[in-house]
């Protein structure tokens, strides 16, 4: 892929960056859990966690090719501190940027661009995962307040969160469109979040269920008006995927680096394994599937920032780089052998990391009901 | 600088000190000094500079020096770049050496450089050789550039005199010879206050901190074949008396005998040093993978098929606990040891 | 307050190759760098220019026009201007004729009140240049610095020593070169890379410098490279053999010949 110039040069200043701050971080990361505060504030200063987000308001002002580098790169180190940024500069920043009034941008869109708040996206629901239809949670309006009750599960951020944008029903009888979208505070009563969840992978996202208990909610945090929450969402889920797919990209070359390394230093029946055209063959391919992938996130980055939607585009590059990044890992970790399967090496961490981009943000199966569907239409 | 070129004569030595004492890198340039100077066929020559400097002056004559230069005043006591690069530039212009050689130290290459520009000629900074050519008695300059990736030889063919910087620790020391005679001249000294630009308030001597592995030139290094926790005590005597400090496998740190912060390889620090023994250690492919760049490779280890023999420049098959002790015990005497080998 | 910045363009050494045939670098596929010491100078530069109002910050290098990228770089970590010293004539110069073409080039910005250069650069590893540029220029030096305070025009610093540090007190203008513990530089901004693109960088000539053709690249240069190799590769190892006590002797030899002990 040939980048223009101020592209390069985004690509080694992020890599600069993350060489340097997510050298040892992201094994320590997965061991405790915890993702340093310290992170999180270079990452906002130096606008890595707001690619997208306009100047005015906080943001870098870049666009969506830059925002998949910057995944990318990101992602080739920690997987982790990738769904951080993932969630801050699309899923929470979209809605209020795409949606919000200029109060909402002023008072949330700035301080999370600027680090200073973190934000969390509550759509998933216990009873409500794929089928973003049975959606439970409901906001009454009371006067000047909606009264929000309800839960929300498998949450980025839940647990740091200082504000949360979440989807509400509003008018039950309408299924999705009667779906409202707000902005609520973590310090307001009757918020409160879940155990952080003991994940397989990205251990060091914090992860949890967001509780609602007569959480009053002031009018004026509704996002845009009522009856478009789903719609909201849709169409930031539908942006963010260039970022998952960006992140599964980096995720795959990461597996692809690692595999490629070990294969030159490990020595079984007196050469090395690159010296085996079964292990040759098996780099070729996830060398090429990895750089499909690349080229179908880069497509879907390239026509948004042109104006185009990106629906299809983007559900198959989410889709694809997901599963290459499951499939590169696999076989990545295969090369290690017994190496693989212990901590010494990093690919174990990634491996499991990669898990988990077939299942967030629209699983696989999801993206194909999306992409088939517009080829069926 | 003079255009005729033969006006230069004399191999001159840069004989740097510190709080009145001189640097030991001084001993190394008189020892490659007065090759030099042999191979040309001309004097060895000290400039020095400081207050109250005949004493060494006398010791750089114990090192072989014919004459010394003595430059003798209060405001050359502690270096400074403005009053040493002024005298030096003028005993030179005035004097003329062919060869001038400094130390690579913190203060020779602030120092060198400045002089090679006021009296413009050429510098080589760093240099781990030096070789006089046999047909026209110029020098050759060899050092290593790029990351030591690649080594470069450098002349000086039209400008006087030709200036290196030496690394310390790389050239044969000068012995030393009390009844040696040498003729100690004093340069005329013409500074003042004024020219010397920078004040300096006070010099610090840092306390030596404990060398993390990563900075360590040396390394000494134990595996599972220790055996016990005890064996690192007698790795650490052996690490102290090379000036190292003691890594471990990463078999020995499961085993518990010691700290993970010592320890070598994929999961561990990535180590270069200087000199790396490895006492023990078979040589699983994540330790070497944290090592084998190692300038020296020593490997102590009872089974000859160990890994570890692979990377090693010396392999050792015998037991820890014979080897260790007795080395650790004769580099007390080093000295008798090497007369004993060179008779 | 003007504050001039060297910095260098290198190949990432760390990433070199080397063709073992001929003894030379392969420099296709390396990637080229700002030179890590450079960099805690730019920062150094940085600093001040958040502490003060009135400070302006110019990075200048010597090189062909590739550098463009490193300067960008430079741009988008906080510096206001660069300027590129570039000339086919340049070429092939050694540490005397390089700190001769900067020096024309700094004295053309001219007023300047302090200058920051690395120590060394990783490619040449000389330490050589900085010093040179401040002789040329008849300014005081300070290399090797580790700390740095500004006082009015007064300058206080940190001289690393082998064994310490010595605290140096000097007057502006003057040139101080830069060691990787003064500090750690900042990275790049999102944001301040796009706008690095938007920004001129003036590309200087010997025409626009009052300098000579016999002053700069290789024809100025005193030393010139006789020849380059590569070191010698390790050989296979030995295996040492006798008694504990031969073995032994042979290890102290060994550690004697390279100077270990």
């Amino acid at each position: 892929m040939l980048f223009k110039k101020e592209h390069e040069l985004l690509q080694k200043a992020i890599r600069d960056f993350v060489n340097i701050e997510l050298d040892t971080l992201p094994a320590e990361m997965d061991k405790t859990g915890e993702m340093p505060r310290d992170l999180l504030d270079k990452l906002a200063k130096y606008k890595y966690s707001s690619t997208i987000v306009p100047k005015e308001y906080g943001g870098a002002g870049a666009d969506y090719l830059s925002y998949a580098i910057v995944m990318e790169e990101i992602c080739k180190k920690c997987c982790s501190t990738g769904t951080y940024v993932t969630a801050g500069s699309s899923l929470v920043a979209l809605p209020i940027l795409n949606f919000g009034s200029d109060e909402q941008k002023q008072r949330y869109l700035k301080p999370l661009a600027l680090g200073e708040m973190i934000g969390c996206f509550g759509l998933t629901e216990p009873g409500a995962g794929s089928d973003a239809s049975a959606q439970q949670t409901e906001a009454v309006l009371d006067g000047d307040h909606y009264i929000l009750n309800g839960r929300k599960c498998f949450i980025t951020n839940a647990p740091i969160c200082d504000f949360a944008i979440v989807i509400a029903m509003t008018d039950k009888p309408k299924g999705l469109k009667g779906t409202s979208a707000f902005i609520v505070e973590s310090k307001w009563d009757g918020f409160s979040h879940g155990a952080h969840e003991d994940k397989m992978g990205i251990r060091g996202t914090q992860t949890s269920d967001l509780v609602f208990e007569n959480v009053r909610v002031p009018k004026e945090n509704l996002i845009g008006k009522e009856g478009i929450g789903f719609k909201i969402a849709m169409n930031t889920l539908e942006a963010g995927r260039i970022g998952v797919a960006a992140q599964a990209v980096g995720v795959a070359q990461s597996a692809l680096d690692e595999a490629v390394k070990y294969s030159k230093e490990r020595v079984q029946f007196g050469k090395t394994l690159s010296k085996f055209q079964n292990t040759q063959f098996t780099l070729a391919d996830m060398e090429t599937k990895v750089s499909a992938a690349r080229l179908l996130v880069y497509d879907a980055a390239i026509k948004k920032d042109a104006g185009k939607k990106i629906d299809h585009e983007g559900s198959m590059a989410k889709y694809y780089a997901a599963e290459i990044a499951n499939e590169v890992a696999y076989k990545a970790l295969q090369i290690h052998g017994g190496y693989g399967y212990i901590k010494d090496y990093p690919i174990e961490r990634i491996y499991r990391d990669a898990r988990i981009l077939s299942i967030y943000e629209g699983t696989s199966q999801v993206q194909q009901m999306v992409i088939s569907g517009g080829l069926l239409k | 600088m003079d255009k005729n070129l033969s006006l230069y004569k004399n191999v001159w030595v840069f004989a740097e000190q510190r709080q009145g004492k001189i640097t030991p890198v001084v001993i190394e340039l008189l020892g490659e000094g007065r090759k030099l100077a042999d191979e040309i066929g001309v004097e060895l020559c000290a400039i020095l500079l400081g207050k109250d400097v005949k004493g060494m002056a006398e010791e750089v004559i114990s090192y072989g020096a014919e004459k010394v230069y003595v430059a003798d005043s209060e405001l050359l006591e502690n270096f400074t770049t403005d009053a040493y690069t002024k005298v030096i530039t003028d005993a030179i212009n005035e004097i003329k050496p062919e060869i001038m050689l400094l130390g690579a130290t913190h203060i020779g290459r602030d120092l060198a450089p400045r002089i090679s520009s006021r009296v413009n000629t050429g510098l080589t900074a760093d240099c781990t050789k030096l070789e006089i050519d046999p047909e026209d008695k110029k020098i050759k300059q060899t050092r290593p550039a790029f990351g030591g990736n690649i080594m470069a030889t450098i002349i000086c063919p039209n400008n006087r005199p030709q200036m290196s910087t030496v690394r310390p620790g790389v050239m044969d020391k000068a012995v030393k010879d009390v009844t040696r005679k040498g003729e100690i001249i004093s340069l005329n000294v013409r500074l003042t206050v004024a020219d010397i630009r920078t004040k300096v308030m006070e010099v610090v001597k840092s306390k030596k901190e404990m060398i993390s592995l990563t900075d360590a030139n040396i390394i000494i290094s134990g595996g599972l074949g220790l055996g016990k926790a005890e064996g690192f005590e007698m790795l650490s005597k052996l690490a102290d008396k090379l000036g190292g400090v003691v890594g471990a496998s990463r078999a020995a740190v499961d085993a518990g005998w010691i700290d993970h912060s010592h320890q070598v390889g994929q999961t561990g620090t990535t180590v270069k040093p200087n000199l790396y023994i490895a006492c023990g250690i078979s040589g699983a492919i994540q330790h070497l993978a944290g090592m084998q760049s190692s300038d020296l490779i020593i490997a102590i280890n009872k089974n000859s098929t160990a890994p570890i023999f692979d990377v090693a420049d010396c392999g050792i098959v015998g037991d820890i606990y014979d080897v260790i002790p007795m080395l650790t015990e004769e580099l007390n005497n080093v000295e008798d040891l090497m007369k004993m080998i060179n008779k | 307050m003007k504050i001039l910045v060297c910095v260098k363009q290198v190949p990432d050494t760390t990433e070199v190759k080397i063709d073992k045939e001929k003894g030379t670098l392969i420099r296709e596929g390396v990637p080229s760098i700002l030179n890590p010491d450079d960099a805690n100078a730019l920062e150094e530069a940085l600093v001040l220019k958040e502490q003060y109002d009135d400070v302006t910050v110019t990075v200048v290098t010597m090189g062909p026009p590739q550098a463009d990228v490193m300067l960008r770089q430079c741009l988008a970590m906080g510096a206001d201007d660069a300027i590129l010293l570039s000339d086919r004539a340049f070429g092939g110069a050694d540490t005397w004729a390089t700190s001769n073409t900067i020096a024309a080039g700094l004295r053309k910005i001219g007023n300047y009140d302090i200058i920051f250069a690395g120590r060394q650069a990783i490619d040449g590893d000389t330490a050589q240049v900085g010093p040179q540029i401040a002789e040329k220029l008849g300014i005081p030096q300070v290399t090797y610095v580790q700390n740095f305070e500004l006082n009015g025009n007064e300058v206080t610093v940190q001289r690393q020593l082998e064994d310490g540090y010595e605290i140096i007190q000097v007057n502006t203008p003057v040139l101080l070169t830069a060691v990787k513990e003064l500090n750690q530089p900042r990275y790049m901004g999102v944001d301040k890379i796009f706008a690095a693109y938007k920004k001129e960088i003036p590309t200087w000539t010997m025409a626009d410098l009052d300098i000579d053709a016999d002053q700069v690249g290789l024809k100025a240069s005193p030393t010139k490279v006789f020849k380059s190799f590569t070191p010698a590769p390790k050989g296979k190892g030995v295996m040492l053999e006798g008694t504990t006590k031969e073995i032994v002797t042979k290890v102290i030899v060994q550690l004697k010949q390279k100077h270990i002990i």
